[in-house]
């Protein structure tokens, strides 16, 4: 069927509600609606969710912003806790103790933190084990939650507060780990890049198939922090889309193992354009460290080289 | 669910902090963030749709049938002005909250 | 009729789990629990059980795999020792706080570092606050009989807490001794089906589980938890005097060996009773009255009534098989004196830090302890409460 957000969105009820508390303008709810929006209507979801902005501000006590089954145990173990409620759920059906005509599906969320950093080993483990479940990580480059420290996704050069451009070490110093393809080296059938961007298309598509592609996916989302990245709240889809433009964010998949770009920029942008707007890079703008945005745009071009030649020799006939 | 309060007495709190009414974040309202609100011009909007999947508190409405969205739910809406941004048709107007 | 056989320790155990069958394991190899989840997945690679084998990577996710399937509405068990527990540890607190009823074999053995394989209590003692109900056991027999009453007492509703069952390491887990199993049909009837009441994959009604607590609510929460472990000790009591219904097995919160007449006493858990009770058995033909309590029930701890037990004794020896490392003593030590002072009853005490990292423990050394008591008794006096047994000093 043709993709109609409208339709989708009218007709979808929204399974990720009104009255959580992120911060206004946060880029992390519309993504996880959007995902969640994927799901056939008729399915339940156990929901796992690692510690973070998005959990400690969805389920509050006495009340979660969640529709489905939800599961929050700690900071680096979504992946495990997940994959426990998979087994349990095998096991249940194999035994006949579930309905025959239900089904459940499965979907880990954790930030940067809880997943390239702290629960990178219970990630590759699930993953590994072949759990039936996607693994969604909403990507904001630092660990906002606590305030906005650096971790591995965290862009090189970028202000944070374990970061902080100074005088002698201009932030950041090293470039972000690269978790989409790691998560390729675990052979898995289905992983993605995406982001929320234009008509959620490529998002949303990219949901559908991680979520009903069997076996363990992952999904890996780009989601602005208006406070991190010192951007005007109402920005969020313009630093999206530049995000995408220059990329610095490519958009693929790559489906059991063959890589397919989802979206190549006709005229690729600049990376000063996605930079220049961000408070965490401004020091980047001072004269005499134009070699920062040099060396920032070299490892953006190698990179999105590398995702071409990925491309090209993975579909070789 | 939604009864339990900071006066709820242990013995009625649910254990663990488990919660058995799904979705019932929508029992607490988060209009009251707002500094600036959203204005809907309904006459310049085309419902061409960029606004509300955009919206994080889902607080465009969207009716089933016509698929056009309607006014902006303001027991929700934190004056983000992410819709406002993306509108291309200069629909949604950002004004300070208190203003006409 | 019981089926007579010869077990380790471990075997027994996961002979215990096979006969439960339970919906998910989820475990990590450590010495010397390693051989529990070996022969389980035996069981479950040979189809003898219904269970849902996870091999994780790490003893973090074996506990947060065990908390996702409980929560989801199966029975999930796993089995680990010392840093394996250590690496639990941020798990172990959020299971009892989710008022999950998992069920862990733990094979003691001493926490790094520096390290050693071998048996003593540090790792059970790093989470005696945890919220979870701990049964010792003195040998094979009696960690295959706890296992077994372990779910009837975690999923009662008025407990909802997660239990281990504490064995020796090596010394239980790897040696082979008598033991009677109960039949598979019995124990199934014994055991039951669990019913949770909330659970992730009812569809009809979606739960939420694991919420931020802030200060409006968490407190109560923990109250709550502490209320249950309260309500255990009811429910141990009713499952124990059940089990003995069956298997004609007697346990109480504790065993009381030649206590009711003694006038000296050791009071210790697991293994250590074994020998003691022999070294008792000589001092009595000696004429001797040297008694023994033997500690099952360590969460809920058993305060009044251990104090009564020992309220008529001339002085009592409690034998730590693990260091608190804070100047005045082991954990058992503290608990059995805080439950005399708070109990009123008056006797001299004193405490001894023993086996640590598998030092092995001989009647000669609980032999020497009771030679203290006697002078203690006689006199009244204890000069030093915080002793070492078989430690070298110059």
């Amino acid at each position: 069927m043709a993709y109609n957000l409208k339709e989708i969105v009218a007709n979808k009820p929204s399974r990720f509600t009104s009255g959580h508390r992120m911060c206004a303008g946060c880029g992390a709810p519309p993504v996880a609606r959007m995902i969640l929006r994927a799901l056939k209507e008729e399915d339940h979801a156990v929901i796992a969710n690692a510690t973070g902005c998005m959990e400690v501000s969805t389920f509050i006590y006495p009340y979660t912003a969640w529709t489905d089954s939800f599961i929050h145990t700690a900071f680096e173990c979504a992946a495990a806790t997940e994959s426990g409620v998979e087994a349990a759920y095998k096991s249940l059906k194999r035994q006949g103790k579930l309905p025959k005509d239900e089904h459940t599906k499965f979907i880990a969320f954790g930030g940067d933190g809880g997943t390239y950093d702290i629960g990178i080993q219970s990630l590759s483990g699930a993953m590994e084990r072949g759990h039936d479940m996607t693994y969604v990580c909403y990507d904001n480059g630092a660990y906002m939650n606590t305030g906005i420290q650096r971790s591995s996704a965290t862009p090189r050069f970028a202000d944070t507060t374990t970061s902080p451009a100074g005088k002698v070490i201009p932030g950041k110093m090293q470039s972000r780990k690269d978790l989409a393809q790691i998560m390729v080296a675990h052979h898995l059938p289905y992983v993605a890049q995406t982001i929320a961007v234009n008509n959620f298309k490529d998002l949303y598509e990219k949901s559908e198939k991680a979520i009903y592609t069997e076996g363990p996916t992952f999904l890996n989302v780009l989601s602005p922090c208006p406070r991190g990245w010192g951007y005007p709240t109402e920005d969020l889809m313009a630093i999206n889309k530049l995000a995408v433009e220059t990329c610095y964010w490519p958009l693929y998949e790559v489906v059991d193992g063959k890589y397919k770009i989802t979206y190549k920029p006709v005229k690729k942008l600049p990376i000063e354009e996605f930079l220049k707007p961000q408070k965490r890079f401004k020091h980047m703008f001072k004269p005499g460290n134009e070699w920062m945005i040099e060396e920032f745009q070299n490892e953006v071009d190698k990179r999105w080289q590398e995702l071409l030649d990925l491309e090209e020799i993975t579909n070789k006939e | 669910m939604s009864n339990i309060n900071k006066n709820t007495p242990m013995e009625k709190l649910t254990i663990g902090g488990n919660i058995y009414e799904a979705g019932n974040a929508q029992n607490f309202k988060t209009g009251d963030w707002r500094s600036i609100r959203p204005v809907f011009l309904e006459d310049k909007c085309k419902q061409c749709g960029m606004c509300f999947p955009v919206c994080p508190e889902n607080a465009i409405p969207v009716c089933k049938e016509s698929l056009n969205r309607k006014d902006f739910d303001f027991d929700y809406c934190k004056g983000c002005g992410v819709c406002a941004k993306v509108c291309p048709f200069g629909a949604i107007e950002m004004r300070e909250e208190g203003s006409e | 009729m019981s089926i007579r056989e010869r077990l380790s320790g471990n075997e027994a155990s996961a002979i215990a789990m096979k006969q439960i069958n339970p919906d998910v394991v989820a475990a990590f190899p450590i010495t010397p629990s390693t051989e529990i989840p070996q022969y389980f997945s035996t069981f479950v690679a040979n189809g003898t059980v219904d269970t849902e084998f996870v091999a994780v990577e790490s003893e973090h996710s074996a506990m947060s795999a065990c908390i996702g399937a409980e929560a989801a509405g199966s029975r999930a068990m796993t089995a680990t020792s010392a840093n394996g527990l250590s690496l639990m540890w941020e798990m172990i607190y959020i299971a009892s706080s989710l008022r999950l009823p998992i069920v862990m074999s733990l094979v003691n053995r001493a926490v790094s570092g520096p390290l050693n394989i071998h048996n003593d209590h540090s790792d059970a003692m790093g989470v005696r606050d945890s919220g979870w109900i701990m049964l010792f056991s003195e040998n094979n027999q009696e960690a295959y009989d706890n296992l077994i009453m372990a779910h009837r007492i975690a999923e009662h509703k008025d407990v909802l807490l997660p239990l281990m069952v504490c064995q020796d390491g090596f010394i239980t887990s790897h040696s082979i001794e008598n033991i009677e199993l109960i039949e598979d049909d019995k124990v199934k009837e014994f055991v039951g089906t669990y019913k949770p009441e909330h659970y992730l994959l009812n569809k009809k009604e979606p739960i939420a589980v694991g919420p931020l607590d802030l200060q409006a609510y968490l407190f109560e929460h923990k109250v709550q938890q502490a209320e249950a472990m309260k309500n255990a000790k009811k429910v141990i009591k009713e499952v124990s005097e059940e089990f003995e219904k069956i298997t004609g097995r007697k346990y109480s919160f504790f065993e009381e060996y030649k206590l009711e007449d003694a006038e000296i006493a050791i009071v210790c858990m697991n293994s250590t009773a074994g020998t003691t009770k022999f070294v008792v058995d000589e001092l009595r033909n000696k004429g001797i009255k040297a008694g023994l309590l033997k500690v099952r029930m360590f969460r809920p701890f058993p305060a009044e009534e251990i104090a009564k037990a020992l309220s008529h004794l001339k002085a009592v020896a409690v034998l730590d098989k693990s260091d608190s490392l804070n100047a005045i003593g082991g954990a058992l030590f503290e608990d059995v004196t805080s439950s005399m002072y708070t109990n009123k009853k008056q006797v001299p005490m004193v405490n001894y830090i023993y086996g640590i990292g598998g030092r092995d423990t001989t009647t000669d050394m609980i032999n020497s302890v009771y030679t203290d008591l006697q002078e203690i008794a006689k006199t009244g006096n204890v000069d030093n409460p915080y002793r070492y047994l078989g430690l070298r000093q110059q």
